[in-house]
């Protein structure tokens, strides 16, 4: 699994690459992503305007996140295009967190175009409280 | 982007506090143009229904969305690459609208307006009967 996900990667780089000609220049990734942690868990949100949920897909192994989707362009047959801003096509991230993730807990909603995703930290990954035995000297 | 009010005077009312405290970005467009209308759609996730305004006058069109508060941390980032805010941007519409026939949609974050062209902006096919 990690390895097809660093193959996506390194695809996706080609690509890039690729599209911006002989000079491999460096695109702000997409969807831009807020990553943080409470301590208990992961977040992640990213803003996906025009995505419905089954345009979208996410997967979780071990500590890294996959996310990934396609939206068509939405011009019609016979419509002149004045301006057209908005991205679409395909695209794929993967995040990897600090610490490994509870994959059957983790969490997402899509409200409005806000994709809003927790990430409940792997039992073994949480700092776990060791507490400090007091050994006295035998006389 | 939280609701707190600024150290110092107070802001009068609720809209002064937000143009004080909540950045502003420019939404990405699609523009389209049929026969009939003119279709914009704008980007403008997390925005409150209710906070959109749109407004035409004097040939441009503005598009305002307030966004809704959101969950952010103060401590614990990992990753910070987009900011949080609400909407706003003008555009010069040169073509005679139908002004109260404009519709506007709000779904999954994109907001869509549909201008419809004056009746005699709209391009009249000319049936020639040949006698």
């Amino acid at each position: 699994m990690l390895e097809r996900i660093d193959q996506l990667n390194w695809l996706k780089r080609q690509v890039d690459q690729l599209w911006n000609g002989a000079l491999p220049v460096e695109r702000p990734a997409y969807p831009a992503l807020n990553l943080w942690d409470d301590g208990e868990a992961f977040h992640a949100e990213a803003e996906l305007p025009g995505f419905k949920i089954e345009d979208i897909d996410l997967a979780v192994a071990g500590a890294e996140l996959q996310i990934r989707g396609r939206r068509e362009s939405h011009s019609k047959k016979g419509w002149a295009v004045h301006r057209r801003e908005r991205p679409s096509g395909e695209f794929a991230r993967t995040i990897t967190f600090p610490a490994e993730i509870d994959a059957d807990r983790v969490e997402a909603a899509l409200k409005d175009g806000v994709l809003s995703i927790t990430l409940p930290k792997a039992p073994s990954a949480k700092p776990r409280k060791i507490e400090v035995k007091l050994l006295g000297h035998k006389k | 982007m939280s609701m707190e009010m600024s150290k110092g005077s107070a802001p009068n009312t609720m809209a002064e506090a937000r143009t004080v405290e909540t950045p502003r970005f420019v939404p990405a467009v699609d523009i389209y143009e049929t026969a009939d209308e003119y279709v914009v759609m704008a980007e403008m996730p997390g925005c409150d229904p209710k906070g959109i305004d749109v407004q035409f006058e004097g040939g441009e069109l503005s598009i305002y969305g307030r966004a809704l508060p959101r969950e952010i941390p103060s401590t614990g980032w990992l990753a910070r690459e987009f900011g949080i805010g609400d909407y706003a941007r003008t555009f010069n519409v040169t073509e005679s609208i139908e002004t109260e026939k404009i519709s506007a949609d709000y779904e999954h974050g994109i907001l869509t307006l549909r201008l419809p062209k004056v009746e005699t902006a709209k391009p009249r096919k000319i049936e020639v009967r040949a006698k």
